[in-house]
């Protein structure tokens, strides 16, 4: 046996490297959850109330076990004792947050429609749907909320009867001298907007299969999930099962957007099924169940004050959010909104800044992350403020922003976190001139002039975000229960391919292919030569996995170092082969040259492995680790611009074009990352035009599958017009920033002030979210009158 | 989601799926299924038996029966919308036929499967009552014929009794005169109809025969005959285009908001089928 | 149950069928192929395209048994010999899939497109995949790796 010895020379990052993932998916060959069947699997089903809220009077299983196929069916209290803690939140923002018990089967009362409270194992999925039809279970139905101001008002129905309110928590940020400077601000402006609430759907539902065995106490668990590692750490708390007994694995995991970034009632039933019975235990979501059962995310109630100078310098930004929970905390619940708090002062230079944040209880699904998470909601209305504050001051909304951009960075924020690069105007620049944004305003006093029914509008979002979570001593400070730290482990194998082992858990996002080039391009590799293993914990045992655009930021990074480390090691290993001193050795691309004699990445993996002849003291293998916890967060920013017709007849809204320039840092795969761009937009352009999930006054969901919920498809959306600057990150080596969430952070604004623009004239001000032919037709029927 | 269990018969010829009909109560005819088998996934509905008529071959056809062209009832909207007979004769039918749902609905869907539904948010059963197609209703006793004003009973009710089934549609000839137009207002492109409107005329120097009718406008779909009084006298159209309408309110628009836009839709239905 | 006879991917396939058996799980849980998934129940996001008959439609409103005697292709049969369809390299060329979930049912939606309609316009392309529910892409490198094969 031989050492391989080639090694690859040219730069690979930065390169449009096709992706590794694409051929397994593209024939049919991904490993989805659903696919799994094992020997003696049993399906699980779940009864969920048709009621918001209700008293649970009785709930008879007798009839389901009757049936042919079923093998078991418990209610709430049968499984009670199996639970040895609630389903986890692992952030409650203040001591005094109210954070209920949640069972995974509600026992007492039911607190929103889709409320899980009965379980049926059947032997096949049609029987486990018959099943579910015949348990038997008596409600006494109780007057709801879905609203989450009407849930503050006095004598509204209680989520919670124990806590005497519905308030979860209140939390605040305030620096500066706020109250000072509005009073001798020359223009102030008030808002008040809605964030529509939002059903993220990933296009495969939610799955799970659980594996026992029995003897040891063992089980393995493949989940739908975006966080393997830490459903593992919180469901064998839950489940009452040693850590180190659970295994879970995220297979192929078909998008997730946040939704799968949690720790689900299903999984736990499926983990006790699977012990009750000793067989293997599978749940599949069926899509209309997931709009009941599956977070949702958005939903909060703004309202944001501006001051500014008549020169229309803004001083100070006062901000309070009445932020719906739902009927439970789920994982990261009560912390979304934080997620947004030290931004709603954008990317502008303010003095003083005051944030307070409301959580409530209604009765309604849980909220959670979805794609961009508190960041949208605050770009949303800074943005939207922005304008507002242009109409007033009579300014161009363009003029106005530069005339408050940060320019010096690193950049402390009035909210107190620092912004460590970046360039604004340059972002701006380009999307004022792609878009053409002169001629748009032409066409727009044109169309005034002959009377036009169809209203031209464009709209700006000049958005900074926070992501890349993130520092530990940050998260530990605002209470979040886990650190924000990744982990990379790069294992040099002697045959001259490589295993790069990351604890970020993708799901459609490229992690395989973007890893290798980082890989690729440190140590001399070909990027096939790599295999990116990832959402195993018996594989990578430790991890925080994927969400808040994070992975690259934090595991890419880990990676970085890790393949720092091989090369160190490389070069001491090359030293002693080559019997010169370390100093010596120079390293390019896989080559460990010294003088005239020189060793490949391969050659040295392979002396490694042997280990016949090392340096005194060196464990054998070419392998290492690293831990990365990022010293601050990334800060993507960039210039949106949207151009909408609006016909004033029907309420139509056409996006005609949407030009985003985004400032991403350094990118690794420039393909990878438009598509990114190009998802984020679509959700975000939804956010504003199509999606709302709508309760009616008893909390029943209206829109509650994919009729009625609008997902848009190609024929929906316009072409993505992308242009990119590039301010890398100082903060880390790669200098990334992170690109998952920039799309539906900056949209929605940069839309709905298209229509405002595309309406101001008719004095319209305000359009709620998502703008429907209605509320346009309706906010234009107000002012006429 | 899984329908309810249920039997399943196989009919080879209309008289046989006529008697699968018949043995039971609660027996269904299955063309394409686009209607029915959502709903029984979602067990909204639960057949005891359905009676597939799918493999009739013999009622998938578009001939010409002189002054109208027949389109056989199970003829699919995908064959609706290209067939060559029906594109010379009578393109308002195509047009329509290639809006429904989306192309895989399309190539499953039927047009006698779509009339008797009865929804009153498709689009075919507005066009049908425009152009005052007659359907053919086959029974026990026999087979009659049903004209489109007659057939539209309630949401989800039309003439088509229990133990019936729609064997053929018959449209008119439009000719070299006829000006028509179909405006589907929708929020997606696969949505059925917040509202939509069909209208058709002869415009010869003067508007004659005009027809104007309405979808999702009411429990059936409905004549618009003021818009189409109005059309005829040179008279705005839509002025009184809600009049006599019961709109539904839903997630896509309020009462208030359809009975707005049907006007404006009515104007621009006729604006568009005089300029086509 | 009854006695279905289907060729799925040119392979003649001889089932008993409970006539509530859809087909898509005909395909999933009978045949293992597993390549053809559900994304609602609803008929709305168009995962589950299949061609029956070389046309586009979508498996899970469609009963097993109504497939008696047709020929139905699935993505897995759509590559020869491990070569990618045209199709599904130019969704690999342009990066028209993320978590690929929606990937088997758009790049046959596109192949039933362009048996009807060779040379579509990109308006026609974005048209003809109303019915195909993306969640990931935005949709434009689709729309583009389509287009590219068309010309």
């Amino acid at each position: 046996m031989s050492a391989p010895s080639e090694v690859v020379v040219g730069r690979i990052i930065g390169t449009p490297v096709e992706r590794k993932e694409d051929k397994k998916l593209l024939q049919g060959q991904a490993q989805w959850v659903d696919n799994m069947k094992l020997p003696g699997m049993v399906f699980l089903g779940i009864v969920r109330s048709p009621y918001a809220h209700a008293r649970i009077v009785s709930v008879d299983v007798q009839p389901a076990l009757a049936h042919a196929g079923v093998i078991a069916a418990w209610s709430g209290e049968d499984l009670d004792e199996d639970w040895h803690g609630s389903l986890p939140c692992a952030w409650l923002p203040t001591e005094e947050t109210n954070a209920p018990t949640h069972r995974p089967l509600a026992i007492d009362k039911v607190r929103y429609a889709g409320d899980a409270v009965a379980v049926v194992v059947t032997d096949s999925r049609e029987a486990a749907e018959d099943a579910i039809e015949l348990v038997e279970v008596d409600y006494e139905p109780l007057p709801a909320v879905a609203d989450v101001e009407a849930a503050l008002a006095d004598g509204a129905p209680l989520v919670h009867d124990e806590f005497g309110t519905n308030q979860c928590y209140t939390w605040t940020l305030e620096t500066g001298e706020v109250d000072g400077l509005f009073a001798e601000a020359a223009v102030t402006v008030s808002e008040r907007y809605r964030q529509n609430r939002l059903v993220p759907n990933a296009i495969e539902p939610r799955a799970v299969v659980v594996s026992p065995i029995p003897a040891n106490g063992e089980y393995t668990m493949w989940s739908t999930t975006q966080v393997p590692h830490i459903a593992r750490v919180t469901l064998s708390g839950v489940c009452g099962i040693p850590e180190a007994k659970l295994r879970v694995i995220a297979p192929d995991v078909g998008g997730g957007f946040g939704s799968k970034l949690n720790v689900y009632a299903e999984e736990a039933l499926a983990l006790v099924v699977a012990r009750r019975l000793g067989r293997p235990t599978k749940w599949t979501e069926a899509r209309s169940e997931g709009y009941l059962s599956t977070i949702h995310g958005r939903d909060v109630v703004q309202e944001i004050e501006l001051a500014a100078t008549a020169e229309g310098k803004i001083t100070a930004v006062r901000v309070r959010l009445v932020s719906a929970m739902g009927a439970y905390l789920q994982l990261v619940t009560p912390g979304i909104p934080l997620l947004g708090a030290w931004l709603y002062g954008g990317s502008y230079d303010i003095e003083a800044y005051s944030f307070e944040c409301i959580g409530v209880f209604t009765h309604t699904v849980p909220t959670d992350a979805y794609r961009g998470a508190g960041r949208p909601e605050a770009t949303y209305a800074i943005e939207r403020a922005v304008d507002a504050l242009a109409r007033k001051l009579e300014l161009d909304p363009v003029e106005l922003r530069r005339r408050n951009f940060i320019r010096e960075f690193p950049a402390t924020l009035a909210s107190g976190l620092t912004i460590d690069s970046g360039d604004y105007g340059a972002c701006l620049d380009v999307a004022i001139e792609e878009s053409e944004y002169d001629a748009v305003r032409a066409e727009q006093a044109q169309r005034r002039a002959a009377g036009d029914s169809k209203r031209v509008g464009i709209g700006l979002s000049t958005y900074v975000e926070m992501c890349g979570l993130a520092p530990s001593a940050i998260l530990g400070a605002i209470r979040y229960s886990a650190g924000g730290w990744d982990t990379a482990t790069i294992r040099c194998l002697p045959t001259g391919t490589v295993q790069v082992l990351t604890g970020t858990s993708p799901h459609g996002q490229g992690h395989e292919t973007t890893w290798s080039q980082i890989a690729a391009d440190q140590l001399g590799y070909a990027v096939d030569e790599i295999e990116v293993l990832h959402g195993d914990t018996a594989v990578v045992p430790l991890g925080m996995d994927t969400y808040g655009s994070r992975s690259l930021a934090v595991g890419g990074v880990a990676l970085y170092y890790a393949a720092e480390r091989i090369i160190d090691k490389a070069k001491k290993l090359a030293a002693h082969m080559l019997e010169v001193d370390v100093e010596q050795i120079e390293h390019v691309r896989g080559v460990y040259q010294a003088l005239d004699s020189s060793m490949t990445i391969k050659e040295i993996a392979f002396a490694a492995w042997t280990a016949h002849n090392l340096p005194e003291g060196m464990e054998p293998g070419l392998e290492a680790s690293y831990v990365y916890d990022p010293p601050n967060f990334s800060w993507p920013a960039g210039a949106h611009v949207a151009i909408v017709e609006v016909d004033t007849e029907t309420g139509a809204v056409d996006l005609r074009r949407y030009v985003a320039v985004d400032d991403v840092g350094t990118v690794i795969n420039p393909t990878i990352v438009d598509g990114q761009i190009h998802g984020g937009l679509a959700q975000g352009v939804a956010q504003a035009l199509y999606e709302e999930a709508v309760y009616d006054d008893d909390a029943n969901l209206l829109t509650s599958n994919m009729v009625t919920y609008l997902v848009g498809s190609a024929a929906e959306f316009p072409r993505w017009e992308l242009y990119r600057t590039e301010t890398p990150s100082p903060t880390n080596p790669l200098g990334v920033k992170g690109v998952g969430e920039t799309g539906s952070i900056a949209s929605p604004a940069a839309v709905m002030n298209a229509v405002v623009d595309a309406l101001a004239e008719d004095g319209i001000t305000e359009i709620a979210m998502p703008a429907t032919p209605e509320r346009v037709w309706r906010a234009l029927k107000e002012v006429q009158r | 989601m899984i329908p309810a269990a249920f039997d399943y018969e196989r009919a080879d010829s209309v008289e046989q799926a006529l008697e699968l009909l018949g043995s039971r109560e609660e027996a269904k005819l299955l063309a394409g299924g686009h209607s029915l088998l959502p709903a029984m996934r979602l067990r909204l509905s639960r057949p005891s038996l359905l009676v597939d008529v799918g493999r009739l071959s013999e009622l998938s056809y578009v001939r010409d029966a002189g002054a109208s062209i027949a389109i056989g009832a199970l003829t699919r909207h995908h064959d609706v919308a290209t067939a060559p007979l029906l594109q010379e004769h009578n393109p308002l039918v195509c047009h329509v036929a290639g809006l429904i749902g989306d192309p895989q609905v399309r190539h499953r869907g039927t047009i006698g499967g779509s009339l008797a539904h009865g929804d009153p948010a498709s689009d075919l059963p507005a066009v049908a009552l425009a152009l005052d197609a007659e359907i053919d209703v086959a029974g026990a006793g026999g087979t009659r014929t049903v004209a489109a004003a007659d057939f539209f009973r309630g949401v989800f009710e039309t003439a088509v009794g229990a133990g019936e089934m729609v064997t053929e549609v018959r449209v008119p000839k439009l000719s070299g005169d006829h000006v028509w137009s179909y405006l589907k207002f929708r929020r997606r492109a696969q949505d059925w109809a917040t509202v939509g409107v069909a209208a058709v005329a002869r415009a010869n120097g003067a508007i004659t025969q005009p027809a104007i009718a309405l979808v999702s406008m009411g429990a059936v779909p409905l004549r618009a005959a003021a818009s189409e009084a109005a059309w005829a006298g040179g008279d705005d159209p839509g002025a009184a285009a809600a009049e006599g309408t019961e709109p539904p309110s839903d997630t896509n628009g309020s009462a208030e908001f359809r009975r707005h836009l049907v006007q404006v839709l009515v104007r621009r239905a006729v604006d568009e089928a005089v300029g086509r | 149950m009854r006695s279905v006879a289907l060729t799925v991917n040119e392979v003649p396939y001889e089932l008993e069928l409970e006539p509530r058996e859809l087909l898509v799980y005909v395909l999933r849980d009978r045949l293992g192929l597993t390549g053809t998934v559900v994304g609602c129940d609803t008929s709305s996001c168009g995962a589950c395209t299949v061609l029956i008959d070389g046309e586009s439609v979508k498996s899970c409103t469609v009963l097993g048994v109504q497939a008696d005697g047709a020929e139905i292709t699935t993505i897995e049969g759509l590559s020869e010999n491990g070569e990618l369809h045209e199709l599904q390299q130019s969704f690999h060329e342009h990066h028209a899939l993320q978590c690929g979930y929606c990937t088997s049912g758009m790049v046959l939606a596109a192949v039933s497109l362009l048996a009807e309609t060779p040379r579509p316009s990109e308006s026609e392309i974005r048209h003809a995949l109303e019915g195909n529910l993306c969640r990931c892409t935005g949709y434009q490198n689709i729309v583009d790796a389509i287009g590219a094969v068309a010309r």
